[in-house]
């Protein structure tokens, strides 16, 4: 069969081509964000762009690399306040060292299960998305480094958020301050538990469904409660920075800034998944999407 | 007399396939440089510029199942919804090709208002993709990326043009 020449060979339509790349994109949008079958579409995606991410980050590193080298002047004085902030934590460890023993004694007697002790890997931030939208950050470890989705991520303040997607080299990190996460928490003044929701905006969480009565203040630290199975207890989360109590309305205005520096520092520490977790099927998904908690913010009772 | 208007368009080299290549994995690195605050409100959105002017200048080689490949990439250096850069870069690049032989008779500072619109339509269906997804409204801030790509356009369509023009010296004496 004879071809036509290249210049009038034009294939489909440019309009049946459009129809055609709408309706992909929508399916892979709708597959993507409800059913997520297409993991291994994504890892193989994730493998072409992963050395660009790298090269990417690579000014930036340099910059590091140098800062740090003009800053070793100052090194002294750093070296003076850690040996300091060495010497109070040693004190202070000396403590929980004390305190750990006895409280393992106690379990002991109480026949309580042991509080696990966790692992953890230590992982930089690699790139930062440019959307509005998602808060999120991707990190240079990935499943060969054994992280898993689902495993909590920390700075040394605090929460900083949770592993939603690995990545064999990568993993996506959605940060607390992320409109469709949500931490279990607890007031530290006095056991108060509740739930603390990003707002998508950085720097505010917020307590959903507080009643105007409750007791809680400006200034309570809340820190993971643990009851989810995801989060270890303790770990601070953030600090309650304006409540708006109006007498119309059911619930409180809670509005929280968060401990860890999300979004300010490079260097993450990634803990390890409590291994009760890890026999159910995506804790991931369990705490990330909260379909009832949308319908309601959509009718609006706040 | 009729032509007195129309502008003096050199004749150009044709475009190796390499280069378009080497641009794209350019776009793609600027797209994916770890920027914050106010940089980033104005960063242009890079794929989106390089895949526009492709579309426009060689309609024949990057169409729109380039820009869907690029989407899918700048998806997963996102880490958004699978698909939503793809279906983006999809529309501009149906508009461009729609309208390539119509832009291709502007000069490039002629054509930047028309870029600035195509760019615009293309961040109005990212951001109903969102919209739709459950998030909240950004802040109008987020449509000045388009803006920063308008007034880029003809310095980075004239550095895309660089490698196809003409030798000055093969007709010199």
């Amino acid at each position: 069969m004879e071809m036509a020449p290249q210049f009038f060979r034009h294939g489909p339509s440019l309009l049946a081509r459009l129809v055609f790349f709408v309706l992909l994109s929508l399916l892979l949008m709708a597959t993507d964000a409800r059913f997520k079958y297409l993991p291994e579409i994504r890892q193989a995606f994730a493998i072409i762009i992963y050395p660009l991410q790298h090269l990417a980050n690579a000014p930036s590193a340099v910059y590091d690399a140098i800062s740090e080298f003009f800053a070793s002047q100052h090194l002294t004085v750093e070296n003076e306040d850690l040996k300091q902030q060495h010497l109070i934590d040693h004190g202070q460890l000396q403590r929980l060292r004390a305190l750990e023993a006895e409280n393992a004694q106690l379990r002991k007697l109480l026949e309580t299960a042991q509080r696990l002790e966790s692992k953890a890997v230590m992982a930089e931030i690699l790139h930062v998305p440019r959307d509005p939208f998602n808060r999120k950050v991707i990190l240079d470890k990935g499943s060969q480094s054994g992280v898993q989705p689902g495993q909590v991520v920390v700075d040394d303040v605090g929460v900083v958020g949770q592993v939603t997607r690995n990545y064999p080299w990568l993993s996506e990190v959605t940060l607390i301050t992320d409109k469709d996460h949500s931490v279990p928490v607890q007031v530290v003044r006095n056991g108060l538990r509740s739930v603390v929701s990003g707002t998508g905006k950085d720097g505010t969480l917020e307590l959903r469904y507080v009643a105007v009565n409750t007791d809680i203040e400006e200034g309570d630290m809340l820190v993971t409660s643990g009851i989810d199975g995801v989060y270890p207890p303790g770990l601070p989360v953030a600090v309650v920075s304006k409540i708006e109590r109006n007498p119309t309305y059911v619930f409180a205005q809670v509005t929280c800034t968060p401990a860890a520096g999300v979004g300010h520092y490079r260097q993450l520490l990634i803990l390890s998944l409590p291994t009760s977790v890890t026999e159910t099927k995506n804790p991931a998904e369990a705490i990330e999407t909260r379909p009832e908690g949308r319908k309601r913010d959509k009718v609006g009772i706040r | 007399m009729a032509f007195a208007d129309y502008p003096k368009q050199e004749i150009l080299r044709p475009v190796k396939g390499s280069f378009i290549f080497f641009s794209l994995t350019v776009a793609l690195l600027l797209n994916l440089l770890p920027l914050k605050g106010i940089v980033l409100t104005l960063f242009p959105d890079f794929i989106a510029l390089t895949i526009l002017y492709w579309c426009i200048n060689q309609p024949l080689r990057v169409g729109m199942s380039t820009a869907f490949g690029m989407g899918l990439l700048m998806d997963i250096g996102n880490a958004g919804t699978f698909g939503q850069h793809a279906l983006s870069y999809s529309i501009m690049a149906f508009i461009a090709l729609l309208f390539h032989r119509r832009l291709h008779n502007f000069g490039s500072l002629k054509q930047a208002p028309q870029m600035g619109l195509i760019l615009l339509t293309g961040q109005s269906v990212m951001l109903l993709t969102w919209l739709l997804d459950g998030s909240d409204f950004p802040g109008w801030d987020f449509f000045i990326a388009s803006a920063t790509g308008t007034v880029l356009w003809p310095l980075f369509s004239s550095l895309l043009r660089i490698p196809q023009r003409p030798r000055s010296d093969s007709n010199a004496l």
